[in-house]
């Protein structure tokens, strides 16, 4: 079994508030984690621990065996490994849909042009957005915006990729091309951490579901179906039933 | 009406001098507001650096430019650093380094602005893809705020421009002086030279600075 990626002992804070205590997980390659929580309870800030945009107070993460330190030189290599899709999308407004994607691979990979373009395309084709390839970020709705992102993130060759809340700021009628894109990756072997609100889609891509509740994993299931019919912590009783409308 | 004095601009080589004047006031400020420029880029982003100290005396350096009037600093570095320091400066020289001292601590801060500006989620975008600090400014960071600062910077390079009317107080002959000695030389003939010839380096200041504005505009639509 091979072991991707690696949280032991992890404890965050900021200032006096602890964030994340003692949070321990392993990934195996291939797999999908679907992390929930209430809002605030930490879930966005462990995944941007994974990839080094937050330091940790204490506690060893680990990619492929190499360990994620932020703020050391070896970190934008570790990061080429860990994909991230924001909430935000975070496409650069400065460049075309085509030039924010192979903008990395050729600059950070030293990939030659023509080859990230030729992969980009067919990537592009895959989510429908061939034809979007020279429009600005701007000239895009919300849903494409993500989809390019994502297409960013893949263009790495990530070993794994983090989504994080990727669907929260889009309207209704687009979130599900987003989550259709994801369902796709997972399908074919990505191995990813997502973290999100939407229960129906962690019910479907999910392989594993982590509760966390004040920065602390309060329950953690492969038998997702069960999670969702009867969770057995209380306190993911309680949060399973914000989303339900009697 | 009385005549408006413009007559005299058109006697013997007047208006070339007057032109031959616009152009020494047009390249000390190109040559200081190119250098402003990139010396504001580099002094912009460090600006943006966490460190107390570098921050305290770029902090001085921006405070001293705002505070001492251009004249001064004119005076102090034509005429207090010949004697001091034994620094044979020409005029231009000394107003070239003059305005670049101006501009670069004024673009520097505007830079600054720009680069603060950009919201932190676009540097952790670019690092979550692998970038290093240098590749997400070069390409990620500068030339978001590059666009950003068009309509800023012009504000100061028209002042730049402008004030370059103060050179002639360290014995440059640029436009305004020109026009001075175009005046006073035809003080019989022209009594009423000083309106018409004043009015026409308002409008060669306008015709400088007019295209700059206009440029700024198309610039901040097509990348808005």
């Amino acid at each position: 079994m091979s072991e991707l990626l690696k949280v032991t002992h992890l404890h965050k804070e900021f200032g006096p508030n602890v964030v994340l205590k003692d949070i321990n997980l392993s990934v195996k390659k291939g797999e999908v984690v679907v992390i929930i929580g209430p809002s605030g309870c930490g879930k966005s800030t462990f995944l941007r621990c994974l990839n080094g945009l937050e330091e940790i107070q204490s506690g060893v993460i680990t990619v492929d065996g190499l360990p994620v330190e932020a703020g050391k030189r070896d970190i934008t290599k570790l990061r080429q490994k860990i994909g991230m899709v924001f909430q935000s999308y975070e496409l650069f407004p400065h460049k075309t849909v085509l030039e924010n994607i192979i903008l990395a691979p050729t600059k950070v990979q030293k990939r030659t042009r023509e080859d990230a373009v030729k992969e980009a395309l067919e990537l592009l084709d895959k989510v429908d957005l061939v034809d979007k390839k020279d429009y600005y970020p701007r000239q895009l709705s919300g849903g494409q915006k993500q989809r390019v992102a994502i297409v960013r993130a893949l263009l790495m060759h990530p070993e794994v990729i983090l989504f994080d809340e990727v669907t929260a700021a889009l309207d209704p009628e687009m979130v599900h091309e987003v989550l259709e894109t994801m369902l796709a990756l997972a399908k074919a072997g990505s191995t990813m951490l997502i973290v999100t609100h939407e229960m129906e889609f962690a019910k479907a891509i999910a392989d594993r579901i982590i509760f966390l509740d004040k920065g602390d994993i309060v329950e953690e299931t492969e038998d997702v179906k069960g999670f969702f019919a009867e969770p057995e912590t209380e306190r993911a009783k309680k949060f399973l039933k914000t989303f339900a409308y009697e | 009406m009385a005549s408006l004095g413009i007559d005299v601009l058109f006697k013997g080589t007047n208006f070339l001098r007057l032109l031959q004047g616009l152009w020494v006031s047009i390249e000390i400020s190109l040559i200081s507001v190119v250098l402003s420029i990139f010396l504001g880029l580099v002094v912009g982003v460090l600006m943006t650096v966490n460190n107390k100290i570098l921050h305290a005396f770029l902090k001085v350096y921006l405070e001293t430019v705002r505070i001492m009037p251009q004249m001064v600093l004119l005076f102090i570095v034509y005429f207090g650093t010949t004697r001091v320091f034994g620094w044979d400066m020409s005029a231009e020289s000394s107003a070239i380094f003059v305005f670049t001292f101006w501009g670069t601590a004024e673009m520097g801060d505007l830079v600054r602005g720009s680069i603060k500006s950009i919201p932190i989620i676009q540097f952790e975008s670019a690092w979550a893809l692998g970038m290093d600090k240098l590749q997400t400014y070069f390409y990620i960071i500068l030339p978001q705020t590059v666009r950003r600062l068009i309509p800023l910077s012009i504000n100061l390079i028209t002042r730049m421009i402008k004030t370059t009317s103060l050179v002639m107080m360290i014995g440059i002959v640029e436009v305004l002086k020109v026009a001075q000695q175009i005046i006073e030389a035809n003080r019989k003939t022209s009594p009423n030279a000083a309106f018409g010839v004043f009015l026409v380096v308002f409008l060669l200041y306008f015709i400088v600075c007019w295209p700059i504005s206009r440029l700024a505009a198309y610039l901040e639509k097509r990348w808005a």
